[in-house]
C-alpha cells in the first residue's frame, strides 16, 4: 500500500525511522514540523510552484525518443529532467529545503554530494536564498567529477573534500552528518536523497514526486507499461514512482551493477543487500557478518552508494517495485546509445536506467516505456574520455 | 554483577563526593593481541568504556575513527572485541561498557548482542547513535540480559525529552558537553553546567559527562556537575601515534593518571 507519508515514528513499514545522535534530534523535530506546517500551507506550495516554475525551468520537458525507439524495438519515452536547472532533479528538493530553511531561520546550508549535482544544487539555493554554504564530497568524486566541483566554487560553496574511507558518497555522508551535530544550533543539512533520518527520507520524495506528477499530466490519456529510473539513494526513482503507484505500471529501479554482483564491486543495495542502519536510517544496504558497512563500488559516484532510501526497500518487500541493476560496461555503453541515437549526453548514473531497457528489449518489445532522464553528463564527459580512452 | 557494579560504582562515588574516571578505549587498538595491555596501562580508572569499532561512527571524531578503522583493519571483529571488554573486566576488577552503534547490535539481533554482552561480563551498553525514540527494543533486550543500558542527553535536548529519557531509568545518563562529535578541544565546556541542572531539576539518575573533554582541566571542571567523567579521544591518539606499544602504553599511563588525580 502506498503511504501518504510514514507513520508517527517515521517508519515506511519495518524501514526508516530515525537513527541519529541525541544532539540531532531536536532538529530533526524542528523540521518535520517545519515542513509539515510549511507542505500543508497553500502560500508555501505555491510559492514552491512558482519557483520551479520560474527559476528551475519546469514543467520539464518529457518526449517519445523515436530513434532509439526504432533501435530497440520499445516505445521509449524520456522525462527530460536533465533540462531542469543545473542539469538534474536534484535541484527540486534544493529550492523546497532552501525554502524551508528560510521558514526555521537558520543562516547556512550544508550538504554531501556524490555525483555533484546536489552540491551543485544546493549551492545555487544558497546562492539564491543568501545563504552560506559548505558542501562536503568525497576525494575520489572530486577527482572525477571535477567540472562540479568548480561550479560549486564558481556559486560561492566552500567545497570540503572527504579523505575517510573510500573517499565517496558514504563517506561524504558521514563528514556532512558530523558537522551537522557541531553545528545545528543554525546549520541546516540539506540532504540530497529519500536517504537519512526521519524526516529527510518523506521530505525529500515529496519534494521530487512533482517529476512523476508532471509526467502523468503531460502524457494525456497515454499510460506507460514500465516506468524506470536509476537507484542510488533513490531520489529520482522515488520522485517519478510514488505518483506511477496508483497507475498499474511496472516501477522498475536500477541499481549499480558496478564490476558485476558476482564481484562483489557494486551498489546494489537491495539486490544483493540485507536491512540494516545506515545514516539514520534502517533500510537495504551493503554490510558484513559483523554489520560493518562494505564499501559500494560504482562507474558513477551518484550511485556509489552501499544504502538506499527506506521507502524503496518498503517498495521491495511489498513488491510495489523491483529492482534490477546493469554494469559499469553496460550503463557506458547507454550514455553512447542516446548520445548517438537522440543527441542527449545523459549523465552516467540516468543512463542505467536506459542500459536496462536496452538490455531487456526483447522482454519490453512492443511495451511503452518511461524513463527519468535525471540528470545531464556534462559532469562526466572528462571522465568518460578517460576510461574509454579518447583523452 | 551487570548493571549492579556501575550502580554501586556512582552510589559509592556519590559518598565519597567524588566524580568517577571512566576512560574510552577503541578494542583492538593497535591490533586485538595487543588491546589487552593498552587497556591495563590506563590509570585510575572506576570503570572501563570499551568500543567496539564501527565502519562508519557517526558520532566520532577523527581520532576515534581513525582508531576504529586501524582495529578493525587489526582484524578485530565483534566477538573478539567483546572478548577483549571480557579479559578487561577479569584482570581489573572494574565495570565495563560496551559502546557501539546501532547497526552492529541489530545485525546479530538485540537478543543475541545483549546476550554476547552479558557473557563479556559486561555491566551496560552505550550505542552512539540510538535516541530514545528507537531504544525500546535494544533496552528491553540489554535489560532482560542484566545489563544497564545508557542514554544521552544533549545540550540540545528540551526539557519534554529529559523527562522521556529520565522515565526511560537508563543506568546512567551521558551527557554531552559539547556540540559535536568526539574529539579534544581547546576550550572548555560552555554546555555542561546548564544541561547537568536541567538533568538534575528532572532525576537524581547518575550523570556522566563526556565529548570534548580531553585535559585534566577540563575533567576537574565537570566535578560540581558529574557523577562521572568519559575521557576518549586523548586517551586513544597517543596509541595512533606512538611508535612502539611500549610509548603507546607510556603516554596513555601518564594522561590517565593525570585525569584521574584532577577528580581526586
Amino acid at each position: 500500500m502506498k503511504l501518504d507519508r510514514p507513520d508517527d515514528r517515521g517508519r515506511f513499514g519495518e524501514y526508516g525511522g530515525r537513527f541519529a545522535p541525541e544532539t540531532l534530534m531536536p532538529a530533526l523535530d524542528e523540521l518535520e514540523r517545519a515542513f509539515e506546517k510549511a507542505w500543508g500551507d497553500e502560500s508555501f506550495v505555491n510559492r514552491y510552484k512558482e519557483l520551479l516554475n520560474t527559476y528551475v525551468g519546469r514543467p520539464t520537458p518529457q518526449h517519445l525518443a523515436p530513434r532509439l525507439s526504432e533501435q530497440l524495438g520499445v516505445t521509449v519515452l524520456l522525462k527530460r529532467e536533465d533540462l531542469a536547472h543545473t542539469g538534474a532533479h536534484k535541484i527540486n528538493n534544493a529550492i523546497g529545503q532552501g525554502m524551508l530553511v528560510q521558514v526555521m531561520g537558520k543562516r547556512r546550508l550544508i550538504a554531501e554530494t556524490g555525483a555533484g549535482q546536489h552540491g551543485v544544487a544546493t549551492a545555487t539555493a544558497a546562492a539564491y536564498f543568501g545563504l552560506e554554504c559548505a558542501i562536503y564530497m568525497g576525494e575520489k568524486d572530486i577527482e572525477r567529477q571535477r567540472l562540479n566541483v568548480y561550479r560549486m566554487h564558481l556559486l560561492g560553496a566552500e567545497v570540503i573534500p572527504v579523505t575517510s574511507g573510500a573517499g565517496t558518497l558514504k563517506d561524504a555522508t558521514n563528514e556532512a552528518m558530523r558537522e551537522w551535530v557541531r553545528s545545528v544550533e543554525y546549520t541546516h543539512y540539506t540532504i540530497g536523497s529519500v536517504v537519512g533520518p526521519h524526516p529527510f527520507p518523506w521530505i525529500v520524495r515529496e519534494f521530487q514526486k512533482v517529476i512523476g506528477e508532471e509526467s502523468i499530466a503531460q502524457l494525456g490519456e497515454v499510460r506507460p507499461d514500465v516506468v524506470v529510473a536509476c537507484v542510488g539513494g533513490g531520489s529520482n526513482a522515488a520522485g517519478i514512482f510514488y505518483p506511477y503507484l496508483d497507475t498499474g505500471a511496472d516501477l522498475v529501479g536500477v541499481e549499480a551493477g558496478g564490476l558485476g554482483i558476482d564481484t562483489g564491486k557494486h551498489g546494489a543495495s537491495i539486490g544483493a543487500g540485507s536491512p540494516g542502519v545506515l545514516h539514520g536510517s534502517r533500510t537495504y544496504m551493503l554490510q558484513d557478518a559483523d554489520g560493518q558497512v562494505i564499501e559500494a563500488h560504482s562507474v558513477s559516484a551518484g550511485l556509489d552508494y552501499p544504502g538506499v532510501g527506506p521507502e524503496h526497500s518498503y517498495f521491495a518487500d511489498r513488491g510495489m517495485a523491483r529492482y534490477e541493476s546493469v554494469t559499469d560496461e553496460e550503463a557506458l555503453d547507454a550514455v553512447d546509445l542516446l548520445a548517438k541515437t537522440e543527441g542527449i549526453i545523459p549523465a552516467i548514473e540516468s543512463a542505467h536506467a536506459i542500459a536496462w531497457v536496452a538490455r531487456e528489449r526483447v522482454a519490453l518489445a512492443g511495451k511503452t516505456v518511461l524513463i527519468n532522464l535525471s540528470g545531464r553528463g556534462d559532469k562526466d564527459v572528462e571522465q568518460i574520455a578517460r576510461i574509454r580512452g579518447m583523452a | 554483577m551487570g548493571a549492579d557494579l556501575l550502580r554501586d560504582l556512582f552510589a559509592r562515588a556519590r559518598s565519597e563526593s567524588r566524580t568517577a574516571f571512566l576512560p574510552f578505549m577503541t578494542a583492538g587498538l593497535p591490533t586485538p593481541d595487543e588491546s589487552l595491555s593498552v587497556f591495563a596501562s590506563i590509570e585510575g580508572a572506576d570503570a572501563f568504556e570499551v568500543g567496539i569499532p564501527y565502519s562508519d561512527p557517526l558520532m566520532d571524531g577523527p581520532t576515534i575513527q581513525a582508531a576504529g578503522q586501524a582495529a578493525l583493519k587489526a582484524g578485530t571483529t565483534l566477538k573478539r572485541g567483546l572478548s577483549i571488554a571480557s579479559e578487561v573486566g577479569k584482570t581489573t576488577g572494574k565495570p565495563v561498557i560496551i559502546m557501539t552503534y546501532a547497526n552492529v547490535v541489530f545485525q546479530v539481533t538485540p537478543m543475541r548482542f545483549a546476550a554476547m554482552a552479558a557473557d563479556a561480563g559486561a555491566s551496560a551498553v552505550i550505542i552512539a547513535d540510538l535516541p530514545i525514540d528507537e531504544a525500546a527494543p535494544i533496552q528491553a533486550a540489554v535489560e532482560a540480559a542484566g545489563l544497564g543500558m545508557v542514554l544521552f542527553v544533549a545540550p540540545t535536548t528540551d526539557e519534554r525529552r529529559i523527562s522521556d529519557i529520565v522515565a526511560a531509568n537508563p543506568v546512567f545518563i551521558y551527557g554531552v558537553a559539547e556540540l559535536g562529535v568526539t574529539g579534544e578541544r581547546t576550550a572548555a565546556s560552555g554546555h555542561a553546567a546548564g544541561l547537568a541542572k536541567r538533568v538534575r531539576a528532572a532525576s537524581d539518575v547518575p550523570l556522566v559527562m563526556g565529548v570534548g573533554i580531553s585535559t585534566p582541566e577540563q575533567a576537574a571542571a565537570m566535578r560540581p556537575y558529574a557523577d562521572g567523567v568519559i575521557v576518549g579521544s586523548a586517551l586513544v591518539r597517543p596509541v595512533l601515534e606512538a611508535p612502539t606499544i611500549e610509548d603507546a602504553r607510556r603516554d596513555v599511563a601518564a594522561i590517565s593518571r593525570k585525569i584521574a588525580d584532577a577528580l581526586r
